[in-house]
């Protein structure tokens, strides 16, 4: 089992109980308005060191969009985002990476897209092998990326992400139209990549993702949480009205997420 | 009408005969050309991937004029490349004018805004397509442009290709800075220009067919080393 | 291969080495008529051959000839336009003016001869063009052909920009592209007898005017001075105009024949 890759630290395990552990979150008042549209309405979030959160709720609710602002790929209108009660600065920034829902591969081989990111963070490219192993593309890694089918683009983009062995790894409904066997192989290496002590979230409308891979739920609605709490409650009885409308809705067809209309 | 087809007789014969001053103009025209290809590169495209990249106030400006830099009439380069590079000029004491080295200064001027302005393009819609990814990343402005150059390269290769057709087709600049020197400064449309001002218009009919078949070859091989590594790496 | 390598290495070195001398080679300024003619072609290989120097020619305008020279961009000047050459001495960009050469203008025209000068003397000829309105070439260019046929017009007392653009037309451009243009609108074109000669898109086109004393066309050569010019090659400019004007050099232009013509004649003061 190669999850000597992952990014496992005696730092991280150490850095736990401590206030400044890059992994614990505290946003405030986070609110966005786009083309005059509020599409984040005043977010409060605080989550601790370890484990998966899934970030949920309809079309529209903003879940993207608060990754990409917890993130710091998108400044919000109002509020302030600390990990570790640090401020979103780019050493900060540099320590998380984020999985979107369509990978953007470099026009080059899956090999150089994992070497690309290990050269950007300065890393010795013998971690290149064990990453494509990782994530099931051992052999591919003289294929051009772009050649790879679906599945296998987005589990090299997982690869890449991890070549920078982040604290906080960040997935935008990362299995959206993907075939089964990426899917389960792409939970299968976040869940392992989550014991292994980095702090995951994960935007996902897959009620039965959420429930085997998180720890903990976030609800969104209209650019407001309205619920959290841990997996197994909130998707068996959720609270509030709102998820409970979502969660049934998507209930009646579990098996087919993907295709299951999004309204 | 005789024209045409006695130069294309005599454009076969010159060819075939590999005639030796026919092989010098030409090796001195891809010489010129080809370097001036080279250094508009090195400039151009670093130029063109800091413009894709970078945000700064005039920057839309700055686009707009090297875009129109595009159009610059190679008659006007040649005239102040002379006055830079003659003796009585500032840069007079580096003894360039009238050599291939002038003609290649004036090529270079001619065509990096051309290098400059299709490398910007090209690399600004691959920076649209990454920027999200790259901004995850966190890479430096430097390991953006690499990225964007290495992964455009065969988008760039076009932009290199249509700055080395105006290049090797020009005859404005080179005439007046390289003054049409035979052995020493004479090219294929110098060569075609002197042709037809003495009215020899089948041979100059000629050349400019042995130039067009030139520029044709390079193209063809261009495309096919494109579209063979497109097969291996690019999709 | 080589060739480019060694131009390559040429480029560095003289990028390299600001002013570098050249080897053995001097640039002459010179004309297109004389250039059109193939006059050099035969010329400089036989001056290179015993002297080792090598020559190198810009032809150009007379007018743009000068322009380069007095900017010191080249060693010797050959031109034929008189008094802009005493001009050029005078002023100091030059050090001493040599008769070396001549041969004639002629008037050329289309077989059909529109205004009907053919065998006229060039006063009468010209003034008949302005008054028929048949269609007149000028180089238009500041050329010492130009400079000529400005002095004609003159002569026979007619402004020819009274008719510009009309049948007086300025082509802006070297002899044989003029020749191109004025065949080409089958008008009367004023040209040097060499150039004539050696040029190859006649038509049905012949000299109409010729011999006429006025037509005589003198060349001059001038050694750029090194006072006022430092980068002048002036020795080896020097060695050209003296082989040029020696007994060899004239017999040598003597000796250049197109189609069984000669085409300069010598005239250097022995």
């Amino acid at each position: 089992m190669p999850d000597d890759v992952l990014p496992a630290h005696a730092r991280l395990q150490a850095a736990a109980a401590r206030a400044d552990d890059p992994r614990r979150l505290n946003a405030r008042g986070i609110a966005l308005s786009l083309a005059g549209r509020r599409v984040l309405d005043g977010i409060d979030l605080t989550l601790g060191p370890r484990g998966v959160t899934a970030i949920m709720g309809p079309n529209g609710a903003g879940k993207s969009l608060l990754l990409r602002v917890l993130h710091g790929l998108v400044t919000p209108d109002a509020g302030e985002v600390r990990w570790g009660g640090q401020p979103l600065s780019l050493a900060v920034r540099r320590r998380q990476a984020l999985v979107f829902q369509t990978p953007v591969l470099l026009r080059r081989s899956a090999a150089a897209n994992v070497d690309f990111v290990l050269r950007a963070r300065g890393r010795d490219l013998s971690a290149r092998d064990g990453l494509l192993r990782l994530v099931g593309l051992d052999g591919r890694g003289a294929t051009p990326a772009r050649r790879l089918s679906g599945g296998e683009q987005q589990r090299l983009a997982l690869a890449r992400v991890l070549a920078a062995e982040p604290d906080v790894l960040m997935l935008d409904e990362p299995t959206a139209s993907l075939d089964p066997a990426s899917v389960l192989a792409i939970e299968d290496v976040v869940a392992r990549t989550a014991r292994a002590g980095t702090r995951v979230l994960i935007v996902t409308h897959d009620a039965g993702q959420a429930r085997r891979l998180a720890d903990d739920v976030v609800f969104l609605n209209a650019g407001r949480v309205v619920e959290t709490g841990p997996a197994d409650r909130v998707l068996r009885s959720p609270g509030s009205d709102a998820a409970r409308a979502y969660l049934s809705g998507r209930l009646v067809l579990p098996e087919t997420p993907s295709e299951t209309p999004r309204s | 009408m005789q024209d045409m087809s006695e130069a294309l007789g005599l454009a076969i014969a010159l060819i075939a005969s590999g005639d030796a001053d026919l092989r010098e103009i030409v090796a001195l025209s891809l010489y010129v050309s080809l370097s001036a290809t080279l250094f508009s590169c090195l400039i151009g495209i670093p130029a063109g991937a800091l413009l894709a990249v970078m945000r700064f106030p005039g920057r839309g400006a700055l686009v707009t004029l090297v875009n129109a830099l595009m159009g610059l009439p190679p008659v006007v380069v040649g005239l102040i490349v002379y006055l830079a590079l003659s003796r009585s000029g500032p840069l007079g004491f580096l003894g360039l004018l009238y050599t291939p080295s002038a003609m290649i200064v004036a090529q270079t001027v001619l065509i990096a805004p051309i290098v400059t302005a299709l490398s910007r393009q090209t690399l600004e819609d691959l920076h649209t397509e990454y920027d999200e990814t790259f901004r995850s990343l966190c890479l430096t402005r430097l390991q953006v442009m690499g990225a964007l150059i290495r992964d455009g390269r065969f988008a760039l290769v076009t932009a290199a290709l249509a700055g080395f057709g105006r290049a090797v087709a020009e005859v404005g600049a080179v005439m007046i800075v390289g003054g049409n020197i035979d052995h020493l400064t004479r090219v294929m449309t110098t060569a075609i220009a002197l042709e037809t001002s003495k009215g020899e218009l089948a041979l100059a009919l000629s050349l400019g067919i042995v130039l067009m078949a030139i520029a044709l070859g390079i193209n063809a091989l261009v495309q096919s080393v494109r579209s063979g590594a497109a097969r291996g790496s690019y999709a | 291969m080589i060739r480019k390598l060694s131009l390559a290495a040429a480029l560095g070195a003289s990028l390299a080495l600001p002013a570098a001398a050249q080897e053995d080679s001097i640039l002459v300024q010179s004309t297109t008529s004389t250039a059109n003619s193939g006059l050099y072609d035969y010329l400089l290989p036989l001056f290179s051959e015993t002297s080792g120097i090598r020559v190198d020619v810009v032809a150009v305008g007379t007018g743009q000839a000068i322009g380069n020279a007095e900017n010191c961009d080249g060693d010797v000047l050959l031109v034929h336009a008189k008094p802009s050459e005493e001009a050029f001495v005078d002023a100091g960009y030059g050090v001493e003016r040599f008769d070396l050469m001549y041969n004639d203008f002629v008037l050329v025209g289309p077989e059909n001869d529109p205004a009907g000068i053919d065998g006229m003397g060039v006063s009468d000829a010209l003034a008949q063009i302005a008054e028929s309105g048949a269609t007149f070439v000028s180089r238009g260019d500041d050329s010492g052909t130009h400079k000529k046929e400005l002095a004609l017009w003159e002569a026979a007392g007619i402004d020819p920009q009274s008719g510009s653009g009309e049948w007086y037309r300025e082509s802006g451009s070297g002899m044989g592209a003029t020749l191109n243009t004025g065949i080409g609108m089958g008008g009367y074109v004023l040209t040097d007898r060499a150039t004539w000669i050696a040029y190859g898109n006649k038509g049905d086109y012949g000299i109409a005017v010729e011999g006429d004393q006025s037509l005589f066309n003198q060349y001059g050569v001038i050694l750029v001075d090194p006072e006022h010019c430092p980068s002048v090659n002036a020795e080896d400019g020097q060695a050209f105009i003296d082989w040029l004007l020696s007994e060899e050099g004239q017999s040598a232009i003597a000796g250049f024949e197109l189609d069984g013509q000669q085409l300069f004649f010598p005239n250097a003061e022995g």
